[in-house]
């Protein structure tokens, strides 16, 4: 299965032979690469029985859970990273889950849409509307992406949760890197890569 | 009768028996001076016997699990819907066994068989046996049919329990097992209402202290009622609203105690019927096996360290509308087995049909169990 930019991004922070959790695994794609080039172990997290099913097919082994009731089946640094991409901004307490991934992990690794990025502000300023992107392709009343940050906002929350950002990369809605990005990475980076641990 | 069977269906299947000689030690410590298994296969074993998969019963189960006896035979086996050829557990590429467990009344030795040492038929004085003393007896089934290890076990409910026990007590004798609507344990609620079961058949006038047969003779009632108990306990309110609500039979209320409601037809047909294929000592027996099963009890209530020798990989499945083994209790073992970092998947699957989902034909249960089996077939093949 071919992996999304932030996913290969993210697979080139793991180091071999870890053990991972990834919250809102999807159809298990990133876990099925990482356990076949990477030696890596873990579980995957996710709500949807088809995408379930679709990690049973991959040899994922994965654990039906609501992320909104938390991680209390694991213990302390159980895993070397708990990864969750493209699903926080969907997550009723992304605080509380920010803390969560802390605590079981050794280091987490999250990746969002920038609400940000120049389009977004260009469409709100200028359209007077919700913006709408590739990586936002819903509508305000039917969009399940209910916590909406910036890269700005994210690293706020991390300062006051006493998180420790160890690493962070941003890409376009082509999952591309480019040279701006580095500079202005709140304003042209379309989607955020952070990877973090608890102070 | 019928002149043909259903299609897509096993067929005509026979039971088989064998006869151990050895005496077999339980963990009650009674003991069974030999003691016979029948059960049912279907499929082939490969050459390298690779492809077994055993299937565990539970309370009211037996070893007809797919197919059908005779052309006499109105209902097919009690999985008939996930066992036969191209279905989910696939007989053209598995070798699927099910045996009747010891104590049961499915014709493996239980309370209606003669005991050899008295000549006289068990009844109420069969030793009591555990999920430990079936998975035992499991093992030298496996032993004879030349399987070391199975490709999978998968039960359901107390079939469940038995996975468990095996990948604890053997884990080097399974490779996969489907842990299905089951529990690390009975709660305090479900062994209430074995005891509710097991009290209204023993004060059956007909019971007589369990030698009920001697006069030709069955505590019809008691069983009766303690099988209505535990039929409304598999299924959930919604089902039990959705397929009866308040319809009335004769369409008026007659102000009296015969049938009224068509919900107590239906579970006076279903307890009478059950009178007819079971027998009292084995359902008061199998209740008991159900209330003693737990593996934590021999590592102080850490059920973890109670799974920690399992090797095999798990899928555990459980039911939303399950309150009799619910959804809780299967991310009990979940959690147990992720505590230990044991490879585990784990679904729960949307239904309103109660305990009995396991049983019944749920496209996203069947087709998470379907592509499981592809993945081992795949393993097998390679």
């Amino acid at each position: 299965m071919k992996l999304r930019t932030d996913q290969s991004l993210i697979a080139k922070w793991i180091k071999k032979s870890s053990r991972v959790l990834d919250l809102g695994c999807g159809t298990g794609a990133l876990l099925a690469n990482l356990q076949e080039k990477q030696n890596v172990s873990g579980y995957g997290i996710e709500i949807d029985g088809s995408n379930i099913i679709k990690c049973i097919e991959s040899g994922v082994n994965v654990i039906q859970t609501d992320l909104d009731a938390g991680l209390s089946q694991f213990d302390n640094n159980t895993f070397d990273y708990v990864i969750m991409t493209q699903t926080l901004q969907a997550i009723y307490y992304p605080e509380k889950l920010l803390t969560e991934m802390t605590r079981v992990g050794n280091e987490a690794i999250v990746t969002f849409p920038n609400m940000a990025h120049w389009r977004c502000r260009l469409q709100m300023a200028l359209g007077g509307h919700m913006p709408k992107s590739k990586t936002l392709p819903y509508e305000w009343y039917n969009t399940p992406n209910i916590h909406l940050c910036s890269l700005d906002d994210f690293e706020n929350l991390c300062a006051k949760k006493n998180i420790e950002i160890i690493e962070r990369a941003t890409v376009d809605h082509a999952h591309q890197i480019s040279f701006g990005m580095n500079i202005f990475p709140n304003l042209l980076g379309e989607v955020a890569i952070y990877r973090f641990r608890s102070k | 009768m019928q002149n043909s069977l259903p299609q897509n269906n096993i067929g005509l299947v026979k039971p088989s028996k064998v006869h151990f000689d050895d005496k077999l030690l339980l963990a009650s410590g009674s003991s069974l001076n030999g003691f016979e298994l029948v059960y049912e296969s279907y499929g082939e074993l490969n050459a390298d016997r690779s492809n077994a998969i055993l299937i565990c019963h539970a309370l009211s189960g037996d070893h007809h699990v797919a197919g059908y006896h005779s052309l006499e035979d109105k209902k097919p086996g009690w999985w008939d819907n996930a066992i036969g050829p191209n279905k989910v557990i696939d007989t053209n590429k598995f070798f699927v066994v099910c045996p009747n467990n010891i104590g049961g009344c499915g014709g493996s030795t239980g309370p209606l068989t003669t005991n050899p040492d008295t000549n006289e038929i068990y009844g109420p004085n069969f030793p009591l046996v555990t999920v430990k003393d079936w998975v035992k007896t499991q093992t030298m089934l496996a032993d004879h049919l030349g399987i070391d290890v199975w490709a999978v076990i998968i039960g359901g409910s107390l079939g469940g329990m038995q996975c468990m026990e095996w990948a604890i007590t053997y884990p080097n004798r399974l490779k996969n097992t489907f842990v299905i609507a089951a529990a690390p344990k009975l709660s305090t609620q479900n062994i209430a209402f074995n005891e509710v079961a097991r009290q209204v058949i023993r004060s059956d006038r007909n019971f007589d202290e369990g030698y009920y047969y001697k006069n030709n003779n069955k505590p019809i009632h008691g069983l009766m009622q303690a099988r209505m108990l535990g039929h409304i306990t598999y299924l959930s309110d919604d089902a039990l609203d959705e397929k009866f609500g308040r319809q009335l039979r004769d369409g008026g209320i007659k102000f009296g105690y015969d049938v009224e409601f068509q919900i107590e037809s239906y579970l006076r047909y279903q307890g009478r019927s059950f009178v007819d294929r079971f027998d009292a000592n084995s359902y008061l027996l199998i209740t008991k096996v159900l209330d003693y099963f737990d593996p934590a009890a021999e590592t102080n209530g850490d059920l973890a360290k109670a799974m920690s020798p399992a090797t095999a990989e798990f899928l555990v499945i459980s039911f939303s509308s399950d309150w009799r083994f619910s959804p809780a209790r299967s991310v009990e073992i979940v959690g147990a087995l992720l505590e230990k970092n044991k490879k585990v998947s784990y679904l729960e699957i949307q239904s309103k049909e109660g305990h009995d989902s396991f049983l019944k034909e749920i496209p996203i249960y069947h087709q998470a169990m379907k592509t499981a089996l592809d993945r081992i077939d795949m393993e097998i093949i390679a």
